[in-house]
């Protein structure tokens, strides 16, 4: 297993170098840039500009310089946060968005779980039906239409939570941002879980552990769960990468200052490194995650040898 | 003997049910599907339709009408938005624009998807392992981000979010397809065409593909709810549908930032996206459960 982990991380070399180069080039044949304002500059200032953020060498150099400063972690200075470089935008930013996310996907995790549980413990029951129209529920709306009305119930109109806003990312405001990052994956964990549970439940072994006379719980925790968690586990991959494109969203509605709006904000404002920073990170985040999700897949299923 | 000839009579009197009967049977039953279809198809009726007659162009100001909260009687029947134009017209176009891109990016997605997995699948070996480590590396792309460059670079162009959008959802098509390429490929009726000499291009149009249409209708009604959230969610963050069109997106967006005093502005776009997405996803899981009635 340890060579196969060290194959697949040599495997997300090249498919990070595409994702650079091809973020790289769709930049640049854009029509209109970040410096294009209204009043055109004198020709020498302009060739300043240019000269400063590198853009008056040949396309091909540039590539090559861009690609060299990625691999020592240098993405280039922002356009538009004069002051900052891409770097320490994403080191200030990203804590904010990890904070939230993890929160999130952790509670996804427990409340799915539990949820769909109970609803393949009680198949067929009002409990199960209630859960399951729950669940569809979460899968049906969209978080940028939860954020919102809850903001609206909560914040407007019961004073009970602050709208928006990040005073040092307390818990008051991490409720209603987390709330709805996690509710669409509460739902598809409860649906993954009862699904495969309703099936553990009736197979052999788990019969054969109720009839040695173990407690349900033991049955339930020792035997049933492990063999029903895989297609949960199998999910964690798309859900990590839906929960970061999600804060996306999220991060604009609540204002909250991280990485997500930076990405946003610099997409408007045509603010090219940031963007393709933001990119990059999120790829090798996401690239990573789905190894170390495969490799924890590979741990629990029994059927799985890797080679 | 007669009573035997009878009896054979009698039977070829029952006409036999094919796998689609059956499931549309089966579909009918199923009333939250049903249900579904109906608040569907109304949605859509009045989308197509309702911008006609709903009284108010949906790019006219209302100078004297700003933000007016919903009221038979005044005209407006889910109230005006921040700058005065009709909010139920508004909402009809929204649905209309939404509806519209979800068919055409998923008939995009259809098409690259069937092709893709159907060749991978049917040709095998080393052509489909290549086909298939490809659609691996794509979808451990971060698609969204690539999806917003996308719009940033080249403007906010309809028919490329079209385009984007469909190749982004081709991949899950793609690999279902192959998957069931692969158990049809071992039937005995593909063997008989391949023993009779039909070439591989025409097995893979007549035989191969037909016989996906149930996980491919499946995997289609699950598409569009997609494909509508993507794109409201582009509009969402100002990157989508462009003034004066709108989406319900767009309208969610501008509901957002007024609801603390126009609470209406967000509720209706809200809704009516959210009933949407609903009906799509139940009438995509009666589908399913309607072909594979295994596991209910």
């Amino acid at each position: 297993m340890g060579s196969y982990a060290l194959r697949r991380l040599a495997g997300i070399v090249p498919t990070l170098f595409i994702i650079i180069t091809v973020a790289f080039f769709l930049i640049r044949i854009a029509p209109g840039g970040p410096f294009d304002i209204e009043r055109t500059l004198p020709a020498e200032i302009e060739a300043n500009i240019k000269a400063a953020y590198n853009l008056d060498k040949p396309l091909v150099v540039q590539y090559v310089d861009y690609l060299g400063g990625v691999v020592t972690g240098d993405f280039g200075p922002s356009y538009k946060y004069n002051d900052f470089t891409v770097a320490e935008l994403i080191a200030a930013s990203f804590p904010v968005s990890l904070k939230l996310g993890a929160s999130a996907m952790v509670i996804a995790l427990l409340l799915g779980l539990v949820l769909g549980t109970v609803a393949a413990l009680r198949q067929n029951s009002t409990l199960d039906h209630i859960v399951m129209t729950l669940a569809m529920t979460g899968i049906a709306v969209p978080n940028f239409v939860v954020a919102p009305l809850l903001a609206l119930v909560f914040g407007v109109y019961l004073s009970l939570l602050p709208v928006a806003g990040w005073a040092q990312g307390g818990v008051a405001d991490m409720v209603l941002p987390v709330t709805a990052m996690a509710l669409p994956y509460v739902a598809y964990i409860a649906r993954l879980t009862r699904g495969s549970m309703v099936e553990v439940l009736r197979s052999n072994f788990v019969r054969t552990a109720r009839a040695k006379g173990l407690p349900l719980r033991r049955v339930l925790l020792r035997h049933a769960l492990p063999a029903a968690l895989l297609p949960v586990i199998s999910f964690l991959g798309p859900a990590t990468a839906g929960i970061i494109t999600g804060s996306v969203v999220i991060e604009e509605i609540f204002q909250i200052p991280g990485m997500g709006r930076y990405f946003v904000q610099g997409a408007l404002n045509r603010d090219y490194t940031l963007v393709m920073g933001v990119v990059i990170f999120y790829a090798v985040l996401i690239l990573i995650l789905n190894l170390l999700v495969d490799l924890l897949y590979a741990a629990l299923d029994p059927k799985v040898r890797l080679k | 003997m007669t009573g035997g000839t009878e009896t054979l009579e009698a039977a070829g009197k029952v006409r036999g049910r094919s796998l689609w009967q059956d499931a549309g049977r089966r579909l009918r039953r199923n009333r939250a599907a049903v249900g579904a279809v109906a608040v569907l198809g109304l949605i859509i009726i009045a989308a197509i339709i309702g911008p006609w007659f709903a009284g108010h162009p949906f790019d006219e100001l209302y100078f004297d009408y700003v933000a007016v909260p919903p009221s038979v009687e005044g005209g407006f029947l889910f109230g005006t938005d921040a700058v005065g134009r009709d909010l139920f017209v508004r909402v009809l176009m929204g649905a209309r624009i939404s509806l519209a891109v979800a068919l055409a990016a998923t008939s995009v997605s259809l098409v690259i998807g069937v092709l893709w997995g159907a060749i991978a699948g049917y040709v095998g070996g080393r052509v489909d392992n290549l086909m298939m480590r490809f659609v691996d590396i794509m979808y451990s792309l971060p698609f969204m981000f690539f999806v917003i460059i996308l719009m940033v670079v080249f403007g906010r162009n309809i028919v490329l979010m079209f385009l984007a959008l469909g190749a982004v959802e081709w991949l899950t098509m793609a690999r279902i397809v192959r998957g069931q390429t692969l158990s049809l490929k071992g039937r005995e009726f593909i063997e008989a065409a391949v023993a009779s000499g039909v070439t591989r291009p025409r097995i893979i149009a007549r035989h191969i593909i037909p016989n996906l249409l149930g996980p491919v209708a499946v995997y289609i009604t699950l598409t569009i709810p997609q494909v509508i959230l993507v794109e409201s969610f582009l509009s969402f963050l100002g990157l989508g549908v462009q003034e004066p069109l709108t989406s319900l997106g767009v309208l969610i967006s501008e509901g957002a930032a007024e609801m603390e005093t126009a609470p209406w502005m967000l509720i209706f776009p809200a809704t009516v996206l959210a009933g949407m997405l609903f009906c799509f996803n139940f009438i995509g899981d009666g589908i399913r459960d309607a072909l594979d009635p295994r596991d209910r």
